[in-house]
């Protein structure tokens, strides 16, 4: 255990998998490891892959593996999948469709579940892409689970985000709405050879041109990049390639504008705000927890001898010294 | 407050195509509560063990129904040892005569289900012997 953050230093998997568990399982001493390693991050390009169920956001990342390691580049996954709101169990499938870079040293798959977090992705990830990260992962590929308009966090993570689409999910009302159609840096239209394909297209390409006229964006038009056919293996793996060089254009584009320490910044603000999280709320739980006294304060709410707002400001008042 | 939970890695090493089982397993586990990592059909035994030293797993429960169990179930224990990872438990099942368990539990398999066990039976010899590790 004192030893994990070293390990993951010297590159042990082991190690790192361990510590990736620990942090999901939020163990507290894994902050000693996180300590030890957090000087030496900050290298690797993060890559967020989000979209809707069944979108074909696992087997995009097998192939965007496979074009990255052709590149010479190694690469992390970590692919999220949804914890049972009922049973907290969770089945992690997005592993299958990674099978066969198992055995490549230069590829770390991950899968964790979502453990109840909203966001699309778990409270693990920012701290996993840091483990990542430190075992020299040139790429790391953070997979959503799938999300619907409003499971937006991963752009608290990635420096690029891919937002997948595909045919037959609405109208273009749609792609003007909030949300998950603003994160996108770069637009996928996956199963490109189904029908509705080119209205998709057609729609996507006119929301990303309004959105060019009211000048968000900055200098960078967010490409729309069709994906056909996985199939045909030679015209999946070509359309893939070609998202990866458009990937590597949007980091050049960062590094060349000085975006990318903007994008950290929201990351780490992100991290900041969860450190202080778990360093204030989360022990005032714990307690709370222990004492048995969550299960008093839900059976006086539950009966309406209180409400839940008195209850809050009374263990406020109780737990938080105000200085002067 | 933490929080651990079981993580299993379920897998079909071999040529073997057959995974309702394992598939229904995979969905059993999820409903006990466990992170199931299911790895679906023909694999190596060096790819079952590679993924789960990756994804830091508890237990490997293979599935064969193909006959080759028993080099194959030994093969991955095997591996697990030589990365190092062999307080990960293996366990399996399929279809496996009663003259090859000897030989499985020898190589390191630490229970065989056969056809006819239970899922409340698995689900319980899983929390009896299982400790997620610190």
């Amino acid at each position: 255990m004192k030893e994990l953050g070293k390990k993951v230093l010297a590159g042990d998997i082991r190690a790192a998998s361990r510590l990736i568990r620990n942090l999901e399982d939020q163990i507290p001493e894994t902050n000693i490891a996180m300590r030890e390693i957090f000087a030496h991050t900050g290298n690797s390009h993060v890559i967020g892959i989000t979209g809707a169920p069944g979108a074909g956001k696992s087997t995009l990342t097998d192939e965007l593996i496979d074009a990255y390691r052709k590149k010479d580049k190694t690469v992390g996954v970590l692919a999220v999948d949804p914890t049972s709101p009922f049973t907290g169990g969770a089945l992690l499938g997005d592993r299958i469709r990674m099978l066969r870079h198992a055995e490549d040293k230069g590829v770390f798959v991950r899968s964790l579940a979502t453990r109840g977090a909203m966001g699309g992705i778990s409270k693990a990830v920012g701290e996993g892409i840091h483990v990542m990260d430190v075992l020299k992962k040139d790429k790391i590929i953070v997979e959503t689970v799938g999300v619907g308009q409003q499971e937006v966090e991963i752009i608290n993570h990635a420096h690029t985000v891919i937002v997948v689409l595909v045919p037959g999910m609405g109208d273009e009302i749609q792609a003007l709405k909030a949300g998950l159609m603003e994160i996108a840096d770069i637009f996928v239209i996956n199963k490109a050879d189904r029908d509705g394909a080119g209205k998709l297209y057609k729609e996507t390409l006119n929301m990303v041109k309004m959105s060019k006229d009211m000048g968000d964006n900055g200098s960078w038009t967010i490409p729309v990049l069709l994906v056909e056919n996985v199939l045909e293996p030679n015209k999946f793996a070509e359309s893939v390639k070609a998202l990866s060089d458009k990937i590597d254009e949007h980091y050049q584009y960062l590094v060349d504008n000085n975006l990318l320490s903007e994008r950290m910044r929201r990351k780490t603000a992100a991290e900041v705000n969860e450190a202080l999280w778990g360093n204030i709320l989360q022990p005032v739980l714990s307690d709370l927890h222990s004492q048995g006294e969550m299960e008093k304060m839900v059976d006086k709410v539950l009966s309406r001898q209180t409400d839940p707002y008195t209850l809050a400001e009374e263990i406020a008042s109780r737990y938080i010294k105000k200085q002067a | 407050m933490s929080d651990r939970r079981i993580r299993i890695l379920l897998a079909k090493p071999g040529l073997d195509g057959h995974d309702r089982g394992a598939r229904v397993l995979a969905r059993c586990f999820r409903d006990a509560g466990f992170e199931v990592i299911y790895t679906g059909c023909h694999q190596t035994p060096e790819q079952i063990a590679s993924a789960a030293v990756q994804e830091d797993v508890d237990v490997v429960g293979l599935s064969c129904l193909s006959g080759a169990h028993k080099y194959l179930f030994p093969q991955v224990a095997k591996l697990l040892q030589d990365e190092g990872a062999g307080d990960i438990m293996v366990i399996g099942g399929g279809i496996i005569p009663d003259q090859d368990m000897q030989a499985l539990y020898e190589a390191g398999l630490k229970a065989i289900f056969t056809p006819g066990a239970t899922l409340d039976s698995l689900v319980e010899w899983i929390n009896t012997n299982v400790k997620p590790r610190a």
